[in-house]
């Protein structure tokens, strides 16, 4: 776990512009371009009730396989997704960013995250522990797994239609 | 035991309203959905008098197990007493008026008011305080936690009323009966659970919006059809114009679909379900083995029904939602996926497709959601004051067992619920 400070720094460097940028491409609704930073094989998880169990016995707000992420950027672009018509007006903060473990393809990240929301109701603000493990492909990441766990997910929320 | 609760809040905001001026036959008052005191109305006659869906006794499977549920507005602690029975329990504590229990489930033989350590019995009974030197001569028998004046269940559903004296639960179901009858038939043993946890979904509308919505066979084509195109998914021929199924209303203000005329065209085993009897092998052989092949069958092809036990329990073929009314704008839909006791085949592809529909960021769900707020919004504004609900009036009919029926997309549905409430409402 001791790799020398210097590949510490430009590895973490290199986490962190990729998590701005998927920051980035969900705050402006840029469906396709978010998707391609998926792996094959990612999951999106958004547990509720607590930092979620087993997903596969208890409701998520959100747990998509890859084939459902595909569903959920092609139903958002369909121009009646009403639940974004108009689209949330978004921006979000991610911070705290940290390199939990670093695998022979991948790294484990976690970081802190606040959205801010505009919409027709108002002003809401989400604030989320996320954790990403992000696998190494051709000098980039793919994203394996992103977790998003929203502070207050075991409250009744509003909808979150968006990309988070 | 007492109950503290009916009589807590008296409403006099009613002296002048004549109801008669806000429902008719094919029109409602914006005001219904916006006036304050119209909604106190509404949690006095309707959510602490008539029978409320609270929960489901799967959710407390053991003695002294405990969830967290509601009556309206009011949270409530659904329990399982020493000898399995159901006990609902108002969280204030009887001394100070604290809350007693902070967790949202777990198992417990007493809850402890965290504040001067008063102590109850799993069933409310008064166990102890401390320092009881100080209560000599104070009856203690008095100074338990509240109980909900009325428990009932039907096939696992649990339903409490706040009043102490009304129609009996089994009045209050009535036809909806047959449809929990029918929901449990589609599981091998009989018996649903409701085991996988809730997804709470905010939204920023009156209930009745809500209430409205889920037996409204007129809009799925609509606002759904984004999910529908790239799924490829065929429930818009349910809700065409073309489609045979019907809208009913069967009394109590209770509301269905009926989408079997459709399945039963299609005549194809778990067609209901957006899959086929090939798919899951298992669940189809646990069917025939527990009814018979042509039984199971016939059960396989109508599916679970889409029905809405006023005021507050919906069940939508895979899935289950509680209703809550938080404010008169402000409502929640407590949502998880029905399970059938011991078909984990059928079982994971529930979980799975609820998930994907319904909560905050359901591929269903949070479409309908926009649309609550966006008629809460526009029933504030003053032009038209009214909304029209008349879709259908004039080729609805009685069904061969009396029932009111419409075409699928009619508001057959929607009119039955408001002479209902207005049944209740206009009872002082
Ligand atoms: S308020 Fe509960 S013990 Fe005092
Ligand atoms: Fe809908």
């Amino acid at each position: 776990m001791m790799a020398t400070a210097a590949t510490d720094v430009a590895l973490l460097q290199d986490v962190t512009q990729f998590i701005y940028r998927e920051a980035r491409l969900q705050d402006e609704h840029r469906y396709e371009d978010w998707e391609a930073l998926w792996a094959d094989d990612g999951v999106y998880w958004v547990p509720a009730n607590g930092e979620g169990t087993d997903p596969d016995l208890e409701m998520s707000i959100l747990y998509d396989n890859r084939s459902r992420i595909g569903l959920r950027v092609r139903q958002l672009m369909t121009g009646r997704r009403y639940s974004q018509m108009p689209k949330s007006e978004l921006r979000r903060l991610v911070s705290n960013i940290e390199i939990l473990e670093t695998g022979s393809d991948s790294v484990t990240v976690g970081c802190n995250a606040l959205i801010y929301e505009s919409n027709y109701k108002g002003e809401t603000l989400w604030a989320s522990r996320n954790q990403y493990v992000l696998r190494r492909v051709a000098g980039d990441f793919r994203m394996a797994l992103k977790k998003v766990v929203f502070v207050n997910n075991a409250t009744p929320l509003y909808n979150m239609a968006f990309l988070v | 035991m007492q109950s503290h609760v009916s009589a807590r809040r008296s409403v006099s905001a009613d002296k002048g309203i004549d109801w008669g001026d806000l429902i008719r036959e094919d029109r409602v008052h914006g005001a219904l959905y916006t006036d304050p005191a119209i909604f106190e109305i509404e949690l006095e006659r309707i959510w602490r008098r008539t029978w409320v869906y609270v929960g489901h006794e799967s959710e407390v499977p053991k003695p002294f197990d405990y969830v967290m549920k509601s009556i309206g507005p009011e949270p409530v602690i659904m329990s399982r007493g020493r000898d399995g029975e159901i006990i609902l329990l108002h969280n204030r504590c009887p001394h100070r008026g604290n809350h007693v229990c902070v967790s949202q489930k777990g198992t417990a033989r007493s809850f402890t008011c965290p504040y001067h350590g008063w102590t109850f019995n799993a069933d409310g009974g008064m166990r102890g305080m401390p320092f009881p030197a100080g209560y000599d001569k104070v009856d203690r028998s008095t100074l338990g936690l509240g109980r909900v004046a009325r428990v009932a269940s039907y096939k696992g559903f649990v339903f409490a009323s706040l009043a102490a004296a009304g129609p009996s639960l089994d009045e209050h179901l009535g036809a909806a009966k047959d449809a929990l009858d029918a929901v449990c038939a589609n599981s091998p043993s009989g018996e649903v659970e409701l085991t996988c946890g809730f997804l709470k979904h905010k939204v920023k509308a009156n209930w009745k919006f809500v209430v409205e919505n889920e037996t409204d066979g007129y809009h799925p084509g609509f606002v759904h059809s984004s999910i529908f195109q790239v799924s490829g998914s065929r429930i818009t021929e349910l809700y065409g114009d073309a489609s045979q199924s019907l809208a009913r209303y069967l009394g109590n203000g209770h509301t269905e679909i009926d989408l079997r005329p459709e399945f039963r065209k299609r005549g194809e085993p778990l067609s209901w379900f957006g899959t086929t009897a090939a798919r899951l092998p298992q669940y189809v052989s646990q069917m025939n083995e527990a009814y018979g092949e042509e039984k199971a069958r016939e059960i396989m092809i109508d599916g679970v029904p889409h029905i809405m036990i006023y005021p507050n329990l919906f069940i939508a073929e895979i899935q289950v939602f509680s209703i809550q009314p938080l404010a008169v704008d402000e409502t929640v839909q407590h949502v998880t996926a029905l399970q059938f006791k011991g078909a984990p085949e059928i079982n994971r592809r529930l979980r799975q497709q609820t998930m994907g529909s319904v909560g905050p960021a359901g591929f269903l769900l949070a479409d309908d959601a926009v649309m609550y707020e966006g008629t809460q919004i526009g029933v504030g504004l003053s032009n038209p004051e009214w909304l029209f609900i008349g879709r259908g009036r004039h080729r609805e009919r009685l069904d061969e067992q009396g029932f009111l029926v419409g075409n699928a997309t009619d508001e057959t549905t929607t009119r039955g619920i408001w002479r209902h409430y207005r049944s209740l409402v206009e009872a002082a």
